[in-house]
Formats: structure tokens, C-alpha cells, sequence
């Protein structure tokens, strides 16, 4: 009795399991096919409901935004799914794109990183789009391959500047560093009035690589095929002066002792809170920070400036920019339709306010026609001569598919002196050497 | 008659014979093969032996090799020490010993990553509870986890906070085991405490020790955990671990380089765990 009501048991949960395992199974096929046959019908009756996958360090105040009038407008819902920033972020992209686990809706890097996520395969081809007019050609060639455009904007353009306490500038009367030299100069004085003058956040190791990256208007400027050069393995960083030179200013900070002290156990929330409370006084980074600054020191902000990181003249002087991060949509998505009216939504006009009011820009937007309202942050306004001289290049990023995974580490071990610029770049040439061979790019 | 006798037991050992084929044998034989391609989740390219020469030129090997040795030395002899110290306290007659095995034990229990966040918050140079405790006492406090001489150091010590309970109560199980006869014979010849330990105690708890031992240094070797919730491996390199470099090439998207790595992980800790568990367990005395 007992051993055949065990049986039946046994026998039953495993039928369960086939039937949990084949519903599993096939639950994306069925739900695609009833939703291509009767999509125009779905979205005038039915609330359809889209998965946005973002990384948590991006500020979404302004997607959520747009995506709340997206679903007043067009009845469709997005369900925003977390995920960690930085190398950590992208294993989960990798992993949810290689399994056929990926959201709806992807926002992700533009530039290398998207490109190096194999586009074809994964998204929907945006190219034929009529939607796709609004946004910048700049914009589309980082979110392309071969020809094909894959994403949107996701948001504003970012610069990888200089920010600085002007409180602390007009207090020590001093001007904006045109040159190298004159930078170190005006942090010699700041040093001696009691302040940081630049602040190292190396617990949060990516920030330790913005002098290095945020250099490179500077390289493209004085080695303009520097960038093309480096992707085929015929110039190095250790070996060409001008790239060279990009470490050498980083090991400059660390020999003239002006990062704080405690750098190493500093995060980004720390150094942020130093360059608005006035403790210190530089902090190169990229400015979408300064939408974290607003949220925690929004009286602040008219003190906090930007700018560009100086070369060592004064006639090369321009901005390095970052393109937003992308937003592509899933091929193997079961609301297509759905995603591709989210995305021509998003980069409406009627899109475009919807994000901006939510969401001060931290930079020029890359859709057409689009002014920054007049509240916009005092170091944004900094940052627009360099825009409107045409003194700004996007970073090496853009133009090059090989970004090392080590750079954070190396940056940190030469701005805390465990190695030198020159050991620095030469170690950053061969971590590079791993990602091209993975990449299969010619000349390695 | 005997070989079906045979047969038939081998077929009760068959469900579990094949989730150990398929989820543990079959990956270790797959990944030799995948550690000589360069592969992607989609596709595969066979190089040979380039990804462990690759492997070998990784510029913080070297730190990578001493740290894991550092580590797995340091706290495997603590714990191995420190644990045999407190069991024998938790064993004697002191009072409120229940209370305290557990409070000892209760570190083993916690996520490892609930403590590495934990403690990376009481290791800060400023702020952390730590060095303002030390401050309290007039000693300047070191930047744990931030000095690059320090931090796997660092790391090591909550380690075996975190591990020394897990040694302790196996030192106990192994004394709890031995009989009290051996006890009473030292008693009857006049023997003190230590000669009790050092006579009764410690050879008889040798398999224990073994176990702790093994446990510990193959758990030292392989740590990454930890280190990657405290320090991520810095600051730069200083305080990276094979395991915490293998990951690093993992998420670069090196899949077939990292594979390489963890063959070379899985050689090395063979290489050193089987000759330590063959010399350790032929000392061992029967009870």
C-alpha cells in the first residue's frame, strides 16, 4: 500500500516536472506567434508589458520618466530589471544574451563594448527605421556594425572632465588650467590652503581611470592615427610619446602627492561628497556624476565647474565625450512591435521634454533639434564652448574596439606608485593584446 | 553468483553516479579540451596550448601565485593552531562552554560576502570601527585594506575569523571521540594536563587535525570570495589570487583563457593536496 502510494507520487510529481519543463519550453514561441497575428489589435486593448534591463549606476530618473508617459500614451508598460555596472555588469549582459534570457528592452554601453557584443545576432536592426532621423549620425556610428544601426540614445552626452569646486577657485584666486603645468601649478596653492586638490575614489577602481581616458582629446589631437594604429597592433601606448604622455600625468599627481590620502579607501559617493561639501577641490571624472551630486547637494551645484583636461599647450585644448549608453531591443523578444513604438516614443520630441524634465542633462543630447533648457547645470554650460568651437572627440572607445579589461588596476597601481607610467602603459599594452585576440582583429 | 550479487548493488549507485558524470566529470573533462580554444558562448577555435603561454605572461601572475600560497598558508596554520587552542578550552571543564562553542561556530554560518562587505566598512582607514577604536587607545590605525603590503594580510585575518569556528568544532568531534579510559590510565601514573594533551590528545586527534589540515589549505588555495568582496583584488594587483585572476579574465570575455587558468588552478591544488593528504593520513593512529 504504502510502496504504491509512493509510486503514484513519485510518478506524479515527475509528469508535473515534463509538463512545467515543456510549458518552459515552449512559452516563447507561443506567446510570439499570437502576438505577431494580432499586434495592431494587442495595443489598443491590451496593456503590453516591456522589460528594461539597466545597470544601477546610471541615474533613470529620466527613463522612467518617458517610460511613465510612454504608458499613458501608448499603453504599454516597462518593468525596469537592475543589474551591476561595470566588467561585473557585462558578464550578466553576456550571460542573459548567450542563454536567450535577455530582457525586452537593453540599455548598455555604446561604443566598443556594444560592438563587441556580437550586434547582429542579438538585436533588432533599427537602420530602416523612420524614427531613426531624429538621432545623431555621431550617435549611430557607435551603436553600428556593418552598415546596421542597433540603438537609441539612451540619454545624454557626457564629458570625462575636470570638475572643480569654484568656491575654492575664486577663494585662492585662481583661473581655469589651460596647460598641464598650470594645473599642477594651481594645485601646488591649493595644497597649501588645507585642501585636496585632486581626489583619488581608487576603492571604486574604475574612477582611477579617468585622467588616462579623459586625456584623449589630447592624443587624437597632436597622433591623429594613433587610434587606428593601436587597433591593429602597429602602435602601443608604452612606445608612442603623446599616449604615453596620458600615464605620465596620472604618475604626476602621485609624485607631487596631490590625491588624497586615503584614495585607495575612498569610494565615488566619498569623492563626491568632498568636491561639493568644499574639502576638495579637482575630481576628474565623467560627468554623468553630477546628476548623483544633484540628488545628494542640489544647492550646490552653481559652485561645482568643469573642465577639460589640460594638454601641455595651451592651443590644444578640448574635450573628451563620451556618447550615451545605448538602448537596443531584444531580437529573440517576444513584443517586438511593442519595443520598436517604446523606442520611436523615446527619441520624440513629446520623449525627448518627457526625459528632460525629469532629468537634467549631463551633457548635449545626440537627437536633432534638441536645446538644453536654462537650469541646466552650471559645469554642463562649461562644458558647451568646447561643443560649439568643435573642440570635442569622442574616447578612445568609440574609434577603437580594444578597451583592456585591466585598465582600472593599472591606473590604480600608477597612481599609487606601485608602478611606474612607463610600467603602467607597457602592462596596459599587453592586457590589450587578449581582448584583440578574442576579438580576432588583424595585425595580432 | 557473486558478479550479479555485484551488479545489482552497482545499479543503486546509478542516479548518483550519473548527476556526478554529468554535472561534475563531464565539465572537467569538456573544460581540458576548451582550454586549448579561444571560445565564445557560440562558437569555439582551436589554439592550442596559447591561452596557458598567455596565462603564464599574465603580469600579475606572480603576485597572484604568492598571494595564493601566503593566503593558504596563513590561514590554514592559524586555523589549524587557533582552533586546536579554543577546542581544547570548549572541551575542558570551563563554564557556559555550550554558549561559547556556538559563539564560536556562529562566524561559519554567515554569507561570506555579508562578512567581506562587513568588514570592508570596519577596515576603513578614517571611519571604520577599527581604527577608531585603535585611535581610541592613541595607536594610528594602518589603511587595511588599502596598503597594497597590507591588504591580503588583511583579508586573511577575517578569514579566519570567519573559518577558525569550522576547525574548532572538527578538533572537538575528534576529541569527543576519544575514550576517557586512555584519560584514567594518565591519571593512575601521575600525569598532569599537559601530558594528557600532549600524550592522549594530540596523537589521537591526528585525523581530525588531518582533516583541518586538508580542509583548510585546499579552502586557502582556492579562496576568492572573500578577497573579491574586500578588495577586489587591489588595490591595483597587490592583493589578487589565481582564483580572483581567472575571474578577471572571465569577465573580459576571455572564456577560453580563463578556462586555461582554472586547469592550471586544478593542477596546482592537486599537485599540492594529494602529497599532503598521503604523507598526513599515513601517521595516523588507529584509536
Amino acid at each position: 500500500m504504502t510502496f504504491r502510494r509512493r509510486a503514484t507520487w513519485l510518478s506524479l510529481t515527475l509528469a508535473l516536472l515534463l509538463i512545467v519543463l515543456s510549458a518552459c519550453g515552449k512559452g516563447g514561441n507561443i506567446a510570439g506567434s499570437s502576438g505577431n497575428k494580432s499586434a495592431k489589435e494587442a495595443a489598443d486593448t491590451e496593456k503590453t508589458t516591456l522589460t528594461l534591463l539597466i545597470d544601477n549606476q546610471t541615474a533613470i530618473d529620466g527613463i522612467q520618466a518617458v517610460a511613465d508617459e510612454i504608458k499613458r500614451e501608448l499603453n504599454i508598460e516597462t518593468k525596469i530589471e537592475l543589474r551591476p555596472g561595470g566588467t561585473e555588469g557585462d558578464n550578466v549582459v553576456k550571460t542573459r544574451l548567450a542563454t536567450s534570457d535577455m530582457a525586452d528592452l537593453m540599455f548598455y554601453n555604446s561604443g566598443s563594448l556594444f560592438k563587441a557584443l556580437n550586434p547582429q545576432e542579438y538585436f533588432v536592426d533599427l537602420t530602416n527605421e523612420p524614427f531613426m532621423d531624429h538621432v545623431l549620425d555621431s550617435f549611430k556610428d557607435t551603436v553600428s556594425v556593418d552598415g546596421k544601426v542597433y540603438g537609441i540614445p539612451g540619454g545624454s552626452t557626457v564629458g570625462g572632465a575636470w570638475l572643480y569646486n569654484k568656491k575654492i577657485y575664486s577663494e585662492l584666486g585662481l583661473s581655469v588650467p589651460k596647460t598641464w603645468d598650470e594645473l599642477l601649478a594651481n594645485n601646488d596653492k591649493i595644497k597649501e590652503a588645507g585642501y585636496t586638490p585632486v581626489i583619488g575614489s581608487f576603492s571604486d577602481s574604475w574612477t582611477s581611470q579617468l585622467v588616462v581616458l579623459a586625456d584623449y582629446y589630447n592624443v587624437h589631437s597632436l597622433a591623429p592615427n594613433f587610434a587606428e594604429d593601436y587597433t591593429y597592433n602597429k602602435a602601443k601606448y608604452a612606445t608612442t610619446p603623446e599616449a604615453l604622455r596620458s600615464f605620465e600625468k596620472l604618475q604626476s599627481l602621485r609624485d607631487k602627492k596631490h590625491f588624497n590620502d586615503d584614495a585607495t579607501a575612498t569610494k565615488l559617493e566619498d569623492a563626491l561628497a568632498m568636491l561639493a561639501e568644499g574639502k576638495a577641490a579637482h575630481y576628474p571624472i565623467l560627468t554623468l556624476v553630477l546628476t548623483n551630486i544633484n540628488a545628494n547637494y542640489p544647492e550646490m551645484m552653481d559652485d561645482i565647474g568643469a573642465f577639460a583636461q589640460p594638454s601641455d599647450t595651451a592651443d590644444v585644448n578640448g574635450l573628451t565625450i563620451w556618447m550615451p549608453g545605448g538602448i537596443y531591443a531584444n531580437k529573440e523578444g517576444s513584443k517586438i512591435d511593442a519595443a520598436k513604438k517604446w523606442m520611436e516614443f523615446f527619441v520624440s520630441p513629446e520623449g525627448v521634454k518627457a526625459y528632460l524634465t525629469a532629468m537634467k542633462p549631463e551633457g548635449p543630447m545626440p537627437i536633432k533639434g534638441v536645446e538644453l533648457p536654462d537650469d541646466t547645470y552650471s559645469a554642463v554650460k562649461e562644458m558647451l564652448p568646447y561643443f560649439e568651437s568643435g573642440k570635442t572627440a569622442p574616447a578612445l572607445e568609440f574609434y577603437s574596439p580594444i578597451k583592456g579589461p585591466s585598465l582600472e588596476q593599472i591606473t590604480v597601481e600608477v597612481a599609487t606608485g606601485i608602478s611606474s607610467a612607463a610600467e603602467g602603459a607597457a602592462k596596459y599594452d599587453s592586457d590589450v593584446e587578449k581582448q584583440a585576440l578574442q576579438l580576432g582583429l588583424e595585425g595580432w | 553468483m557473486k558478479s550479479t550479487k555485484s551488479l545489482y548493488s552497482y545499479g543503486f549507485l546509478l542516479p548518483a553516479g550519473i548527476i556526478f558524470f554529468i554535472f561534475f566529470l563531464l565539465p572537467t573533462i569538456v573544460s581540458f579540451f576548451f582550454s586549448m580554444t579561444r571560445w565564445t558562448l557560440t562558437d569555439w577555435e582551436f589554439i592550442g596550448l596559447d591561452n596557458f603561454i598567455m596565462f603564464f605572461k599574465e603580469s600579475s601572475l606572480n603576485i597572484g601565485f604568492r598571494n595564493t600560497f601566503i593566503y593558504a598558508v596563513m590561514t590554514s596554520g592559524t586555523k589549524v593552531v587557533l582552533g586546536l587552542l579554543l577546542a581544547v578550552l570548549l572541551t575542558s571543564g570551563i563554564r557556559s562552554k555550550d554558549f561559547l562553542r556556538s559563539v564560536v561556530f556562529f562566524p561559519t554560518l554567515i554569507s561570506t560576502i555579508a562578512v567581506g562587505i562587513t568588514f570592508s566598512y570596519l577596515m576603513h582607514p578614517s571611519r571604520g570601527l577599527i581604527n577608531t577604536a585603535l585611535a581610541a587607545l592613541g595607536i594610528q590605525g594602518p589603511n587595511w585594506l588599502g596598503d597594497p603590503a597590507l591588504a591580503i594580510y588583511s583579508v586573511g585575518l577575517v578569514d579566519i575569523w570567519k573559518g577558525v569556528g569550522f576547525a574548532t568544532v572538527i578538533y572537538i568531534a575528534g576529541m569527543m571521540s576519544i575514550p576517557a579510559d586512555y584519560y584514567e590510565a594518565v591519571d593512575i601514573d601521575g600525569g598532569n594536563a599537559f601530558r594528557k594533551f600532549w600524550h592522549i590528545t594530540l596523537p589521537l586527534i591526528r585525523p581530525a587535525m588531518n582533516s583541518v589540515i586538508i580542509l583548510s589549505f585546499i579552502g586557502g588555495l582556492r579562496t576568492f570570495d572573500l578577497v573579491w568582496t574586500m578588495t577586489k583584488g587591489g588595490p591595483g594587483f597587490s592583493s589578487d589570487l589565481i582564483a580572483s585572476i581567472i575571474y578577471k579574465q572571465y569577465q573580459g570575455g576571455f572564456y577560453g583563457l580563463s578556462t586555461a587558468g582554472n586547469v592550471i588552478l586544478f593542477v596546482i591544488v592537486a599537485v599540492l593536496a594529494f602529497p599532503l593528504y598521503r604523507f598526513l593520513t599515513k601517521r595516523e593512529v588507529d584509536l
